[in-house]
């Protein structure tokens, strides 16, 4: 498969399964004949804290970390995470945000407080919402919202649908195999009626 | 192909060099190479108490014959230094390699240090690699190299090279029998009759491997433009590659000794040579030293954390990219103690009595955030034991706060132990607090002999903490539930009205460990909206506009620590 270096960046709050979700796009990359790397961040910024995992594709790759304008796609696992984030966007970039508000501890004991319009921040900053959680539901699991997300990301970067469905089989437990499939899938219509509306 | 993190790819070449020795002390970001190595076949591994007994055990097994690979975090080479130096004289019998890994930009270590230092001063052979395939290749062939210049090698890789998977190619292990051993007090005693010989076969080693150097196998010259060329080596060269694609570059695989000749003959080639790396002078001051001219770049480079490619285009006058401008007013997302957290209430206890806490290496190093904010300093590992009874000794004599270490279990056996032997002997006071959460938490919750579980799972024989600190000659001994507020205030209060050393050992494991949750917690409605529990700092306590406080019951453990401090008796169980 042919591509130049294309960016993704995955932030989120540390515990939230960005690592397993960067593992299986490079897994995707890696099947689909191109070269990958995944740079992540282990130690102290994992215990609640802010994470980015930066995963970037293509014929050669060299570089292991991005640069503010320089991800093509964010995808992002909650809402605050998504604002701290959106310098890295590139211009016309993809940005998928899990629809997710979690409260930093600042703001838990009262000291800052939430950004007060995040959704009317994001959707101007042209996002694609998504409801994880509930997807993840409705597919038969509420652990797999990071699978969904996976799926609306798997929508933007023109490696063929089979080729995700491999890579999730292979690699999560063989009891989740079905929810973590229903929940890709989900994703990736979600993504793909958001990208036409 | 298959991708491997750096450190599973330095694992993955030791393993097919026929190393079967692995020795360290975890930290990040060197921390799961060892843990990978442990997990091949044919090979021991285990967890030493730190860095400079790894080193010393790596060496006594390369002298007896086996190949050896010792890792290490870049402040772990200022433990280790003591045996590296003289090891540099005494050489290796078995290939010794040592894994450097360096945290520039700090994402999790209390400074950044550039280990190439070492290595110059050590006088040992430094090998970079840029992805994990070159990890694997530099990891495999570090061992003939070290066996061949008889000199152990430092692998040094920074935490984007030993935390980026990038693709690799594994290969066959090639097993390596023993060298024998034989006995040779002029190799091996370092007693000043013998080291002063070895000292002049050092200085005829430099000599080969800078011979060497202007050959080595790992320097690469990229020919583009000749305007501009540049000098640079590990995650930098990759910066480099995509920041600046009309610039030659001269790779360095080995960045030390530098191809002083072959450094020269590329400066030639090229208008201006420039040196990237990552917030250090080393290399530009090594360069500069053999006799090259190393240009600024337009835009200086930062001198501090990392770099990419971004950043060293804009140095060089290209455009940073469009991009939206950070979003104003975000709340901060700190890290912070777990909920059910053992070390919550004993940093919420110090934050009561004002205490002066001279704190550690480790989780419980949150303890000096806010809302907790029970830290007076952290310096390095052990240090929490010996400057408290520092600050002892200059505050003799005034009122003072009582002073506290606090030290958590591995690092007590890491270099506490020997912090506590000092004060003791000295008849210092204070109080040391070992936070003993059965495990070292912050790397991933390896094993230590306070715990007794070992990197591959063989049987041990754990130390009693109590045991150990009665036996050194401290009286005041005593165990407490850390999750039981009144013990731990109560033992404080005592342990800090002595003027002898007392020692409390705060004994509960790390919720990490088990990951069991019991039943969660609520608030019912006789909340007054004190606040008193937010200033636990659980991420599972959340209060309203109005101040009233709610628990996340789908983060709450049920470890019952808040109910504790509510007056109201409005934290209740389900």
């Amino acid at each position: 498969m042919e591509m130049t270096t294309k960016t993704v960046l995955l932030c989120g709050v540390g515990g939230q399964g960005t690592i397993l979700a960067a593992d299986l796009l490079a897994a995707a990359c890696l099947a689909a004949g191109l070269d990958v790397k995944v740079s992540e961040i282990h130690g102290m910024a994992q215990r609640g804290g802010s994470v980015t995992t930066v995963v970037r594709m293509g014929g050669a790759v060299q570089s292991m970390v991005s640069d503010p304008g320089a991800a093509d796609v964010v995808v992002a696992f909650e809402t605050t995470e998504a604002l701290r984030n959106l310098p890295q966007l590139a211009e016309g970039g993809t940005l998928i945000v899990n629809d997710m508000a979690i409260k930093p501890l600042p703001v838990l004991t009262g000291a800052a407080s939430m950004p007060p319009r995040a959704r009317e921040d994001l959707a101007a900053a042209g996002a694609l919402l998504v409801p994880a959680a509930a997807l993840a539901r409705a597919a038969g699991n509420p652990k797999c919202a990071n699978v969904v997300l996976v799926g609306a990301l798997s929508a933007t970067l023109g490696i063929p649908a089979e080729v995700w469905e491999r890579v999730v089989a292979e690699r999560v437990p063989a009891h989740t195999v079905e929810a973590n499939l229903a929940a890709l899938a989900a994703g990736r219509t979600f993504m793909d009626a958001g990208i036409g509306a | 192909m298959e991708l491997m993190s750096g450190n599973e790819a330095i694992a993955q070449g030791a393993w097919e060099a026929g190393c079967t020795i692995g020795v360290a002390y975890p930290g990040t970001p060197s921390t799961e190479t060892l843990e990978a190595f442990g997990r091949k076949e044919g090979v021991y591994a285990e967890w030493c108490v730190n860095e400079k007994v790894a080193l010393e055990v790596g060496v006594g097994a390369s002298a007896a014959g086996a190949r050896v690979l010792a890792t290490m975090k870049h402040v772990g080479v200022n433990v280790a230094a003591d045996p590296l130096f003289t090891a540099a004289y005494t050489g290796v019998g078995g290939g010794l390699v040592i894994l450097a890994a360096d945290d520039p930009g700090m994402y999790s270590s209390q400074n950044e240090q550039d280990s190439h230092y070492y290595a110059r001063a050590a006088a040992v052979p430094c090998l970079d690699p840029a992805d994990s395939a070159e990890a694997l290749r530099f990891a495999r062939e570090a061992f003939d190299l070290s066996e061949r210049f008889d000199v152990p090698v430092m692998l040094r890789s920074s935490v984007r090279i030993s935390h980026t998977k990038t693709p690799v190619e594994p290969g066959e292990r090639t097993e390596r029998p023993l060298v024998p051993y034989e006995k040779n007090p002029a190799k091996w005693v370092m007693m000043p009759a013998f080291a002063k010989p070895r000292r002049a076969v050092q200085l005829e080693r430099i000599d080969a491997l800078s011979a060497w150097a202007e050959e080595c196998p790992y320097n690469e010259v990229v020919r583009r433009g000749s305007d501009v060329g540049v000098v640079c080596a590990g995650a930098a060269y990759q910066h480099v590659a995509e920041g600046l694609p009309e610039a030659s570059v001269f790779k360095l695989g080995l960045t030390w000794p530098l191809p002083a000749a072959a450094l020269a003959d590329f400066a030639d080639s090229v208008e201006r040579l420039y040196v990237v790396e990552e917030g250090s002078t080393y290399l530009a001051d090594a360069v500069r030293a053999c006799g090259i001219a190393v240009s600024e770049p337009p835009c200086p480079l930062p001198r501090a954390g990392e770099l990419s490619p971004g950043l060293v285009r804009t140095a060089f006058g290209g455009a940073p990219l469009p991009h939206a401008p950070a979003a104003e007013g975000l709340p901060a997302r700190p890290p912070a103690l777990c909920p059910g957290c053992p070390h919550r209430l004993v940093f919420k206890e110090l934050a009561r009595m004002r205490a002066i806490v001279t704190g550690d290496i480790g989780c419980y190093t949150l303890g000096a955030l806010p809302p907790l904010a029970a830290m007076d300093t952290t310096v390095d590992m052990g240090a929490s034991v010996s400057m408290a009874h520092g600050f002892e000794l200059a505050l003799a004599g005034t009122e003072h706060r009582p002073v506290v270490a606090v030290i958590g279990d591995s690092t007590f056996a890491h270099s506490g132990l020997s912090s506590l032997i000092s004060t003791v002997y000295n008849r210092g006071a204070g109080t040391v607090c070992v936070l003993d959460n059965r495990t070292t938490a912050m790397t991933g919750r390896q094993g230590n002999p306070f715990n007794g579980v070992t990197l591959q799972g063989r049987p041990s024989r754990e130390l009693h903490i109590e045991a150990v600190v009665a036996a050194i000659g401290v009286e005041d001994v005593r165990t407490v539930d850390p999750n039981d507020a009144a013990a731990v205030r109560a033992a404080l209060k005592e342990a800090t009205a002595t003027d002898d050393i007392s020692v409390i050992v705060f004994r509960s494991p790390c919720v990490l460990l088990e990951r069991k949750a019991g039943r969660p917690y609520w608030v019912n409605g006789s909340c007054t909206a004190c606040g008193a529990c937010a200033t636990l700092g659980c991420p599972a306590i959340a209060r309203d506009e109005s101040g009233v406080a709610s628990i996340d019951t789908g983060l709450c453990i049920g470890c019952g620590q808040c109910a504790q401090y509510c007056r109201f008796n409005a934290i209740v169980l389900e």
